[in-house]
């Protein structure tokens, strides 16, 4: 836990076994819990369980995951696990159980099909699995009731473990923005905010202006990579929220970007004091205190781990490999924003504006006689429009056609594509060498030679 | 802890009024006149097109009654040119599906089109229907067997164990059922484009031009994923690509437009073409006095005219290859495929024009679908 040491004045060991107040843990869990639920209703208020994982014929899997898929009719029962286990988890009941519970199924939701990939999905699946590890139900919850104890300290480590991985996600942000296309040319902002002049006030005027665009990205910047730190330092901490705040509520208004502005502002508040959460906390006590508990006296106790010396470890492996897994688009020739090789599970947020177009040619390498695909026939249109920018889609695609055709009695098959994808505001170019016969290609983590380069530059990190 | 609560509160504020007002003192709104650019498509473009439409129709059914009231070759071959006249008027106005024609049938792509012109027609269709007088037009699996595909087959076409297409209405044991057939076929379509215009002339387009709003259902969305299917699916797949065989292991000559009537395919597809040119450049199709506030405008206003130029560029070139075909598409595949496929080559490059360049530029979503974002 490299940069977590940095934070802390005494030795490695002091540190670790510092204790501090339980409660900003039981506001976190709370709040985590009921916006998981949330979102969960949500997804299926809308029907987007059926739209993106029940009615499409095919599902884009994550390399090596491809036994992970929807379970037809089924899945609504891994969604009732998932929002479940989320409710177990606000409450603090069996929390264990129920945060191991809602970290697989909710991972094992996200992992369906890549077509849904959002990086705030991969940040929840993250958490999820850092919170398996914290004692999130030590203070106000269920479990105190069943145990007949409650532990008012914590080791400070768990607290300090949530505030690194949201500085990782807001500073690799703010890395990834650093970037020609976002701070000079203002990209993708100049595309998507004139789009929005239907805002009131703002919209016909603000939206339209360049220097507004400009501003906004080099404010975007700045902002992911001081937060943390603003959060952090307690004579900035208002001030930090309130910009979180306004931040994430001005993103919400501009941009369909469902809950997570929400989820945000909540994990933010794990940087305040304890008094704070005791207060929210009170406020909790309050509103259900008509519910009369047998108000038998809970034990109060501090929280000792029996097994850290094997949780510290773990725990260190899986932060080193969230500092590093980011960068390794570095091991990749070409342009990242292009190619997208190493792009997910990054914290590349709203940093392209790609629109694409893939029609593939179905041969019979002996005749030589072709004919087109129609995608509509396989693919959703929200399929189409992940496929037809991301080669890692067009190349499973272009497989998932190999065997349609081939089970249809087509033989010598070779697919090719036509793809064009315009990136950032420039004019559309060839995207996949079209004399590539696709299914000759095998996914792997190595270089896709077959993708043609970027006609032009992107410098920055 | 109110202090801060007060303080948080009137940063953002602070943040929300700055936001608001600096502007007002920027001087010009530059925001292009959405308003402008769908009254020019609405009064100018597609509300004529289509009033011409319906007064084709209208003299297709005289021509049809006068026909049934006198069955013979001469009066068959007035209602030919009258439907030939109401085929080519439909080519300015299939694209406009839009408002109250795209709720009319159960296909939500193609709208009010199934009624009018899906085809190849399904001719057993038409004479199981003739036969027994057990159809239902309104039923899915009734749209490839009426509109104009069928009118084609009724007009033109021969059915089976006849010698002439007169035939149906004169000795064919069903002649009942055929004149019926025909007379049903063309009140279908007379009460959609009547349904549509009046549509259109009552509180349509008020709300069409007023609806500026940049969501997925916005009049200028709309227009822009009408226009692009259009492009891509009723001229450049159904009209050369599929009978091209570009989608297909050989060649489809059967599956033309017109194919029983056979020498105006090439015919409805340049006026196919020219709608495409016309709206994108926001000319009237029918008549004059369009004001040119259109895609192509606003691809201007977009500081983006070379984009403008290659799409107009390449609906010329595609033009003069189309112009250089066999009247009957039908002939040109079976002669000269080749000639066809180049056609459709330069279709489809206006296609990732259209669809990746000008939407991208345009920031509208295609097929749009409902979904979180990151």
């Amino acid at each position: 836990m490299g940069i977590l040491f940095l934070f802390m004045p005494k030795t490695i060991s002091t540190y670790i076994n510092t204790k501090t107040n339980a409660a900003p843990l039981a506001v976190f869990r709370i709040g985590f819990g009921l916006m998981m639920l949330l979102s969960i209703v949500r997804f299926w208020s809308y029907g987007w369980i059926e739209t993106l994982y029940i009615n499409p014929k095919f599902h884009f899997s994550y390399y090596g995951l491809d036994w992970v898929k929807p379970l037809g009719n089924y899945t609504y029962i891994i969604f009732v696990v998932c929002g479940l286990s989320a409710l177990c988890v606000a409450l603090g009941l069996k929390y264990r159980i129920a945060i191991i519970t809602f970290f697989l199924s909710f991972t094992y939701i996200e992992l369906m099909d890549k077509t849904t990939y959002l990086n705030h999905y991969y940040f929840i699946s993250l958490l999820s699995f850092l919170m398996c590890f914290l004692p999130a139900n030590a203070y106000y919850s269920l479990d105190n009731l069943i145990k007949k104890k409650e532990y008012n300290q914590i080791p400070k480590w768990t607290i300090d473990s949530i505030k690194l991985l949201l500085g990782i996600v807001y500073v690799y942000a703010g890395l990834a923005k650093i970037n020609s296309d976002w701070l000079f040319k203002a990209q993708p902002l100049k595309i998507w905010l004139p789009s929005k002049y239907d805002l009131p006030f703002i919209g016909e005027t603000l939206m339209q202006q360049h220097w507004f665009h400009v501003a906004m990205s080099w404010s975007g910047m700045l902002y992911d990579l001081c937060i943390p730190f603003l959060l952090l330092y307690r004579k900035t901490r208002w001030v930090a929220f309130a910009l979180v705040v306004f931040f994430h509520v001005f993103t919400r208004v501009l941009f369909p970007i469902g809950m997570f502005p929400y989820i945000m502002i909540v994990s933010a508040l794990i940087f305040f004091d304890a008094n704070i959460h005791e207060r929210i906390i009170s406020v909790f006590r309050t509103l259900f205190k008509n519910i009369k508990t047998t108000r038998t006296k809970l034990k109060t106790q501090v929280y000792h781990y029996k097994r850290q010396n094997l949780i510290l470890p773990v725990l260190t492996v899986f932060f080193t490999i969230q500092l590093l897994l980011p960068f390794r688009y570095v091991l990749y020739p070409g342009e990242l924003f292009w190619k997208e090789e190493g792009y997910r599970f990054s914290w590349r947020v709203m940093l392209i504006e790609k629109t694409g177009y893939a029609e593939f040619k179905v041969v019979n390498g002996k005749t030589k006689t072709s004919f087109l695909v129609n995608n509509s026939d396989f693919l959703t249109p929200l399929q189409q429009k992940e496929m037809s920018t991301q080669p890692d889609f067009i190349l499973e695609y272009a497989h998932y056609l190999g065997q349609h055709f081939e089970s249809q009695g087509h033989e010598n098959l070779e697919i090719y594509v036509d793809s064009y994808v315009a990136l950032n505001g420039r004019r559309s170019q060839r995207f996949i060498d079209p004399d590539v016969d696709l299914l000759k290609q095998k996914e792997s983590f190595k270089p896709k030679n077959w993708i043609l380069p970027l006609k032009d530059e992107i410098k920055g990190l | 802890m109110l202090k801060k609560i007060v303080f948080i509160l009137s940063i953002v504020s602070v943040i929300v009024a700055c936001s608001s007002s600096d502007d007002s003192n920027g001087g010009s709104n530059d925001n292009f006149d959405r308003t402008a650019l769908l009254t020019n498509y609405a009064d100018n473009i597609i509300v004529p097109a289509l009033v011409n439409f319906q007064s084709k129709m209208s003299d297709m059914e005289t021509a049809k009654s006068d026909f049934i009231n006198d069955i013979n070759q001469t009066n068959l071959n007035i209602l030919s040119d009258a439907w030939l006249e109401a085929y080519k008027a439909w080519q300015h106005v299939e694209i406009f599906n839009i408002g109250i024609a795209e709720t009319l049938s159960a296909d939500e792509n193609s709208g009010f089109v199934v009624f009018f012109n899906r085809y190849p027609v399904t001719v057993s269709d038409i004479e199981a229907g003739a036969a027994s007088g057990n159809y239902d037009l309104n039923a899915i699996s009734y749209y490839d067997a009426q509109g104009f595909p069928a009118l084609d087959f009724l007009i033109h076409g021969v059915a089976d164990s006849d010698t002439t297409p007169l035939d149906k209405f004169t000795t064919n044991p069903n002649f009942e059922g055929y004149a019926n057939y025909i007379t049903d076929v063309i009140a279908q379509m007379r009460t959609i484009i009547n349904t549509v215009v009046s549509d259109w002339q009552g509180s349509y387009r008020d709300s069409f031009i007023n609806n500026t709003s940049s969501s997925a259902t916005g009049s200028f969305n709309k227009m822009v994923n009408d226009f692009i299917y259009y492009y891509e699916k009723g001229l450049r797949a159904n009209k050369i690509g599929i009978p091209a065989g570009n989608f297909s292991v050989d060649p489809l000559p059967e599956k033309v437009e017109a194919y029983y009537k056979n020498d105006v395919s090439k015919e409805l597809a340049l006026l196919g073409l020219e709608t495409i040119e016309k709206v994108f450049n926001g000319q009237a199709i029918v008549g004059s006095g369009a004001s040119s506030q259109s895609f192509a405008s606003y691809l201007d206003y977009l500081e983006n005219s070379q984009l403008r130029d290659d799409i107009n560029a390449q609906f010329l070139a595609t033009k003069q290859q189309i112009q250089s075909l066999n009247n009957s598409f039908s002939q040109q595949v079976m002669e000269d495929n080749t000639q066809m496929t180049q056609a459709y080559d330069l279709l489809q490059g206006a296609v990732v024009l259209l669809k990746v360049d000008m939407a991208s530029a345009f920031n509208v979503s295609i097929d749009f679908t409902d979904s979180d974002g990151d």
